[in-house]
């Protein structure tokens, strides 16, 4: 049995993303021995210790830069042999989605995914975790010599960095060329410079009522702007064809967890509030009173759509923020 | 080729989820089941990759009781040749690697060159048995794809990846794909497929006929156990603003700067 807890750091543009800093944060406020991280690819990975991590394992070489997950895999085992954790902590990212279930299988080591919070209970970690797309919630434990772990982004405040530092243990992860099995051959940019759904800490959505893509685009588009928010979608827009089918919330969409969730003209069915309910503050707009959605709204406002987007648009351009 | 797909049965996505006494899973009494969504769209591809003569036979592969065959007969219904359930009361309990042990040795003796798969399944929300399913088999996977060519030993797919940006893979076959939704629009079964799914064949196969060790499966090999479901705490109530339209919007951004402070 290990001690402690590794932490799987993903980087971003050289830096870690605020995910590995939200990880490291959490991991050492619950006390289950000494925080480490693992960071795979060219990166500034200074910051990690000031968030807690007394060790970080840093492993680069040319074959990091493929994004492979038998790259991925392989280096992970690596630090887990080094590190020796009694616990894994990742995102609730593609990378992981991609890498975790295969790290799992092959250490023989149980996994909890998407876990939405983590606790300590007994000297053991428990991962709070969403079942159908948050309808329920559902605690989930390892019996096993390593436990992984993976989280929603956002699901922990993300405290001030204290003046702390790591030790930094350079090499190669074990891993070669060779390791390199699924090829990414093209990287198609995101369509807008939106932040990601599933990160977005501030989302506008609109639903069927918007009538067209046309409207979808010139009512919810332009307020998504003015919010700074990620534009998302109800499965009906979304299967009129108002907008992309990356852009649906819901249950067989994308689950989110924003600050700030706006939704125009979504009545609020079952399989849509499972995938933002969530979020901080809901704010509704629908011209139907006895809408669902009011039922889980912050803030109602029962009217017209098209007559209040552009109020909002004005008011939120207004206030600049 | 031979394709096999994995298809899962879950409550409906209409479905009001009610927690069972002993805070272990949900109450299934009055449930409507229906194929997992994102199966769906493996399902789908199956079939049209043996339209476009990408692959000689589509085999269902399912881990359920015979309540289950309902589910699976659809699949046949839409286009699948025939399927394999996976049945044993040494399954039972059986967490992500457990299922993908038995999923993995099913696949295997059939001698599938391709699974596909829904990238997650909506009840338990975790897109592992896929993946662990490719390590177990030792073949590589790609995952949430939504465009999928199949050209002689390999495959290119398109998928998300971090940050709303998709990437465009290759990888050899055989593999494991997860099927996500764009990936094509899945047809409903016709009548004539209906009466034809009549006729083909679903056979039960348990550990012993897998050639699984029943210690690696089931409750006893789990690694993960889950317990005290709840469901989420309820929401405070919210208010709802009237008035004069211009004065709301302006008051509703006030609120969400001054009250709510999340502007």
């Amino acid at each position: 049995m290990g001690n402690g807890i590794l932490v799987f750091c993903e980087t971003e543009a050289g830096t870690p993303r605020k995910t590995a800093w939200e990880l490291v944060s959490k991991a050492a406020a619950l006390g289950l021995g000494p925080v480490s991280a693992v960071v795979l690819g060219d990166a500034d990975v200074s910051s990690l210790g000031a968030y807690g991590a007394s060790t970080v394992y840093h492993y680069t070489g040319a074959a990091f830069g493929t994004h492979s997950t038998g790259v991925v895999v392989k280096a992970l085992q690596a630090a887990i042999s080094a590190a020796n954790p009694a616990y894994v902590l990742g995102a609730a990212s593609q990378q992981s989605r991609d890498a975790f279930p295969r790290l799992a299988a092959r250490i023989g080591a149980g996994l909890a995914v998407e876990c939405t919070d983590l606790r300590a209970d007994g000297g053991a970690l428990v991962g709070r975790r969403p079942v159908y797309a948050g309808k329920a919630l559902v605690d989930a434990r390892v019996r096993s010599a390593v436990g992984l772990f993976t989280v929603r982004p956002n699901s922990f405040p993300l405290g001030a960095p204290s003046g702390g530092s790591a030790a930094v243990v350079a090499g190669d992860g074990g891993v070669s060329p060779a390791d390199v099995d699924v090829r990414v051959v093209e990287t198609l940019a995101p369509a807008s410079k939106e932040v990601d759904l599933t990160e977005a800490d501030r989302i506008v959505s609109g639903g069927r009522s918007l009538k067209s893509k046309e409207q979808f685009d010139a009512t919810v588009r332009p307020l998504g702007k003015a919010v700074r928010a990620t534009v998302g979608a109800s499965r009906a827009a979304v299967d009129a064809g108002y907008a992309h089918h990356n852009e649906q919330v819901g249950q067989t969409g994308k689950v989110v967890n924003p600050s700030l969730y706006i939704a125009l003209g979504i009545s609020g069915a079952i399989q849509h509030l499972a995938g933002m309910r969530t979020s901080r503050v809901i704010v509704a707009v629908n011209k139907d009173p006895e809408a669902p959605i009011f039922q889980h709204a912050t803030y109602g406002i029962v009217g017209d759509l098209f007559e209040y987007a552009p109020l909002l648009q004005k008011e939120f351009e207004k206030a600049g923020s | 080729m031979k394709v096999g797909v994995c298809l899962k049965q879950v409550p409906a996505t209409d479905t009001r989820v009610r927690v069972n006494p002993d805070a272990t899973g949900i109450l299934t009494d009055d449930v409507k089941w229906e194929i997992n969504a994102y199966d769906e769209y493996a399902l789908e591809e199956g079939i049209r990759l043996k339209q476009g003569g990408k692959a000689t036979e589509v085999i269902l592969f399912s881990i359920g009781d015979a309540g289950s065959e309902a589910r699976i007969r659809d699949g046949l219904a839409r286009g699948a040749d025939r399927a394999v359930r996976l049945d044993d009361a040494a399954f039972a309990g059986s967490d992500a690697l457990g299922k993908a042990r038995i999923l993995a040795a099913a696949l295997a003796a059939e001698g599938v060159g391709l699974a596909l798969c829904g990238r997650q399944a909506i009840d338990s929300d975790q897109g592992a048995v896929p993946v662990m399913m490719a390590e177990v088999l030792g073949w590589n996977q790609t995952i949430y794809v939504d465009k999928l060519v199949i050209d002689g030993g390999s495959y290119t797919a398109h998928r998300a990846a971090g940050g709303g940006a998709r990437e465009v893979v290759t990888g050899s076959l055989p593999a494991v794909i997860t099927c996500d939704k764009g990936l094509n629009e899945p047809r409903y079964a016709t009548l004539p497929g209906i009466m034809a799914a009549k006729k083909k064949p679903i056979v039960v196969k348990n550990a012993a006929a897998l050639g699984l060790d029943p210690g690696t499966v089931g409750a006893g090999a789990a690694l993960v156990s889950e317990s005290t479901m709840g469901l989420p705490p309820a929401r405070p109530a919210g208010r709802i603003l009237s008035g004069e339209p211009a004065a709301v919007a302006a008051e509703l951004v006030r609120l969400l700067r001054d009250e709510a402070k999340v502007i």
